[in-house]
Formats: C-alpha cells, structure tokens, sequence
C-alpha cells in the first residue's frame, strides 16, 4: 500500500473552517475541529468511487499500508490494498481517527485554543454520531456526495449503523461487523470497570496530567479488562490454558501464568500509545450509544435506504451474533436488502481483526456488487 | 459461455423459471450456493433473495451477487413482513424442515405465491422397493440411504394434494418430472418430482 512516490502513506489532517460550527449532540460547540485521516487509492474524476472505513476503540486513521519507518502496517491492512477486499486498484479508501481520540483528531489532549493547554476534562463528551457528523464533513470536503460503502468493526460498525441512519442519500452500502445497535448493561458495566481503573490511578489527577507521569497503571488494567472481552475462554485456553512463565508454581504475588503476562504486556503496550483520556470518552461514546433511543430499530431503519452486509462471529460475547440478527430482523421487516453472515470462529471479538479470509469473501464481491448498482443506476 | 450455462441448466429451474413473472421479487428459502437464484436474476430480471443455512453456501451466494441470509429456514421466515414477495421458492428443502406445515405457511403469508418443488416418495420404483426389496427406497429423487439422509418428512404427490385440501391451499400449477422430462400419466406413480404453485 503506498500512496506517494516514496512508497509510505502518511497522515492528513483537515481542520475545520475557522467560524464554521460543529454542535454536538451535547449542544457543546466544539471549535476548531481537526480531523486526521488517510486515504488509499486514486479518487475517481466523478468521485463515485469511495469507502469509509470506520476504526474501533483503540485504533486510528492507520488503516493500510506503511509509514515512513515503520516495520508494521496499519490495523487492517489484511483487508485493504491493490487486490485485497477494499481493492485500492478501484477504490478510493478513507479511514480518519473518531473525534475524542488521540491520534490527530480532536480530543482532550488537543490543545484548547482558548487557554493553550490540553482540553483534558474540559473536552466536551462526544457520542458515535458527533464522531459520524465529524466524518462527514470530511467527506463533504473531500467533495464525495456517495460513499459506495461505509464499513467498520465494533465501535466501527456502530458509526457504520449510524451513518446509514444519519446520511441515507451519502451511502450506497454499509457492513457493520461484530457490532450491535447499543450497549447493554454488561457492556457497560465493563466500560466503567475501566474508567475506574484509570480514575483510580492518583497520576490520572482528574484528567490533568499532560504535564506529569500519565495514570499508565490505570489505563494498562482498562486495557487488560477489555482484552478478556475481545478473547473467547476458547482462544484463551488454546493460546495460554493454565501455562506457567517458569516450570512450576512459586507461592508468591509475581506473574505467574502465561496469560497473565500477556495481559499484562497488552496493558503496557497499550499505555505507550494511547492516551487515557481518550479512552474515558471514546468508552463514554459507547456506553450512549442507542439507536432505539428515539424509536424502535425497526422505527429506526425505516429512513436507511442502502443495501446491508451484516457480519458476526460465532464466538463473540460481547456482541455476539444475536444482536447482529436484531438488526438484520429489523432491516427485513423493513423490506431492506440485507445480507447476514455469521461466520465459525473460535477467536471471540477479536475475530473481526483476524478472519479476513473469510471477511474478504464476503466484502469483496458485496462492493463490488454494490459499485455495479451505482454504476448502473448513474447511466440510466 | 451461455450456450454452456444453457446444457448444465437443471430441468427444475427451467420449470421454476417459466412459473415466476418476469421482474418479481423472489425469496428461496434454502437457496444453497445460489444457483436457482442467479438463474432467476439472469433470466428473469427478478429481486431476489435468499435463506440459506450453510456458511460455505453463503460465500458462494455473495460471490454471485445475491443478497442472501444465515440462518435456519424453520425461524428465519418469521422475520419478514406480510406479503413482502411475489414468490416463496422451496425447492428441494421443505422435506429437510422441521415443521413443514407451520413453513409452507408462514411462506404463504410472507409470499403472495408459494412454489414448491419436493421428490415423490410413491414413484413406482420406490413402490417396487418397498414392496418386493421390502427396504426403503432409493431412487434418483431420494437417493439417500436411511441413516444418512437429510430428509425428515417423506411424502408423495397425492399426500401434499390432500394437505392443500385441508390447509385451503389453491394449487395454480403443477408439473411432474421424471429423468426423462415432463410426465403427465399418472404422476404420483410415475414422477420422481413434482413442482407446485400454491396459493392462499
């Protein structure tokens, strides 16, 4: 995946015109918006030929290929490239960073222009469709009036949902992947587990802390937790069972089994990385998020006019399959055109990330069909 | 390439082809890899879809362009409205059903029309086997063996006749097939298969 003539993809950024609003849905206006975004493949001369890729919690606009330097690609790279199921051969792929995160985009380590500080805490609580509304006028920037399909897995898959519901007349298509329609009580409650974790680290010091040690303790058990959610006790077993780090049991307090020092080395990994901040408010957005909020899902999709790829994994418990069978159920009764996989998997959430074999069979030939119709549908 | 499609094209979906009305939304339930389906679309113009079962046949519906959904015909029908297609295609699959009653009824009130195509458990040969062999049949139409078969319901002609009787189903058309085509003497005997389209 390359894009310039050095053969890197690099990170662009497009801020929003100073004086134009952006509202969220807290009724907050957010100022000086900044987007960070990357895109693969050549943007066709009637701009017809466009996909948004939506990121899930922990990632960003890094979606394919390399940067300059870099030894591994970005998150999906399996997925997107010259021949591979978003094929840069033919379309032009988008993937920005949500809003609230901290990898370019706006969020509370952004520098507030009114006191040059960090926002910290002082950044407004965004939701999946602020981070939608903010995508949209990246596209409407890049001058895309219809994105063949906007795709995305978990957190992705929701704005994925909610673009379908936001913009009918911008989307031709939408594959939300091991996702659901809101969190539930679980999910929640894990959520708050880890923000817990990292406003329980005296280094979180109410959110202020860019000028001192991060509450990296904190935010390394949010991640941990979070991983035990993305794995299945069947991947988990076969990847780590009751392993020990040294030949036998040492009665004291050190990491002791295999799948602890995984965990652990996630969490700190993960602190290097991400900001803690960050994750308070991309899992806030989460924990919102509702699509019955206003109405019934079947109220709801009655707007949607795009066709659907709906794909889930056998062995997801965080949104496992049935809540994917609720949306496909409500875009039935709806007389959508719906496609609904579940594909066999032992990898749990995580799978989304791994099977792309399987992804691939299915994304591939829907796009294209899907870019087909379109075609079709402009030389009438 | 065409003239190709045209030889390997199975007699059942010719006959299913010639019932549908060209450009009517179709659903087959139990679609398989597709075939009848992408027949239907290509010779047709239809809006087609399917329930399918099977995750590999699923991969191969996508790759040929159709819509289609996982999951199991038994439930799966609930989650459409009333009358959302002009046809409800069984072919081959409503033997395979767990309740086939409550799905040719539920497909009768998701579809304005209903086409059915099962095997004929009283063709002559099967008669043959049972009488003189005194074993179950195996014949071209139920080729299976009785501990490997997916067949769960086993019925002949004149016994899905008399469920329309009682059900107040109309049957609109109906065609018999043998291996050597159309057979109109006798079909309970003589057919392997038989299509219907019902109506309620």
């Amino acid at each position: 995946m390359k894009d310039d003539i050095k053969g890197y993809v690099t990170t662009k950024y497009f801020d929003l015109p100073e004086g134009e609003p952006f509202v969220l849905d807290s009724g907050v206006d957010l100022h000086g918006l900044r987007i960070a975004y990357e895109t693969y493949g050549v943007l066709d001369e009637k701009k017809n030929n466009a996909v948004l890729i939506c990121h899930a919690l922990s990632m960003d606009a890094h979606a394919a290929g390399y940067h300059n330097g870099e030894t591994k690609p970005g998150w999906w790279d399996d997925m997107i490239g010259p021949g591979k199921a978003f094929d840069t051969d033919h379309y032009f792929v988008i993937c920005s960073n949500v809003i609230g995160g901290c990898k370019g985009s706006s969020g509370p380590s952004s520098i507030n222009p009114k006191t040059g500080k960090p926002y910290a805490l002082g950044f407004p609580i965004v939701t999946i469709r602020d981070m939608v509304n903010a995508q949209k006028r990246l596209i409407d920037f890049l001058g895309i009036k219809k994105l063949v399909t906007v795709c995305g897995g978990s957190m992705g898959g929701m704005q994925a949902l909610q673009w379908a519901i936001s913009y009918p007349d911008a989307v031709a298509s939408c594959i939300p992947i091991a996702t659901t329609h809101k969190h539930t009580a679980q999910n929640i409650a894990f959520d708050e587990v880890g923000r817990q974790a990292i406003m329980a680290d005296p280094a979180w010091n109410g959110g202020d802390y860019y000028n001192g040690d991060h509450p990296s303790r904190g935010l390394a058990v949010a991640r941990m937790v979070g991983h035990i959610t993305y794995m299945s006790n069947h991947s988990m077993n076969e990847k780590f069972g009751r392993m020990l780090k040294k030949e036998k049991l040492g009665y004291e307090f050190t990491t002791e089994f295999e799948v602890e020092g995984y965990l652990r080395y996630r969490g700190d990994s993960f602190v290097k990385r991400f900001d803690a901040n960050s994750y308070l408010y991309i899992t806030k957005a989460l924990d919102y998020f509702d699509l019955t909020q206003e109405g019934s899902l079947f109220d709801m999709f009655k707007k949607v006019k795009c066709r659907f790829l709906v794909i889930a994994f056998s062995s997801d418990w965080l949104y496992p399959p049935a809540e994917s069978q609720e949306i496909v159920k409500a875009l039935k009764m709806n007389g959508r055109d719906v496609t609904y996989c579940e594909i066999s998997s032992d990898y749990g959430h995580d799978a989304f990330l791994v099977e792309f074999k399987e992804e691939t069979k299915l994304v591939k030939h829907f796009v294209n069909r899907t870019f087909k119709d379109m075609e079709d549908k402009n030389g009438q | 390439m065409v003239s190709k499609i045209k030889e390997e094209l199975r007699l059942d979906h010719k006959i299913i082809g010639d019932m549908v009305d060209r450009g009517s939304t179709v659903l087959d339930v139990g679609c398989g890899a597709g075939d009848l389906l992408e027949y239907l679309v290509t010779n047709k113009d239809v809006k087609g879809s399917g329930v399918e079962i099977s995750e590999d046949a699923i991969y191969s519906c996508v790759e040929k362009g159709l819509s289609v959904s996982h999951g199991d015909i038994d439930t799966g029908l609930k989650e459409y409205p009333d009358h959302m297609f002009d046809y409800v295609i069984f072919n081959q699959t409503m033997q395979q059903v767990q309740r086939p009653k409550e799905a040719i009824l539920e497909a009768l009130r998701i579809g304005k029309k209903v086409i059915i195509g099962f095997p004929n458990f009283c063709h002559a040969k099967a008669r043959i086997q049972i009488f003189f062999g005194g074993h179950v049949p195996v014949t071209a139409s139920l080729p299976y063996q009785w501990y490997d078969t997916p067949n769960l319901h086993f019925l002949s002609i004149r016994d899905f006749r008399s469920f329309c009787r009682a059900q107040r189903i109309s049957i609109e058309k109906e065609i018999y097939l043998s291996d050597r085509g159309e057979v109109k003497f006798l079909p309970n005997v003589f057919a392997l298969n038989a299509i219907m389209q019902i109506k309620k």
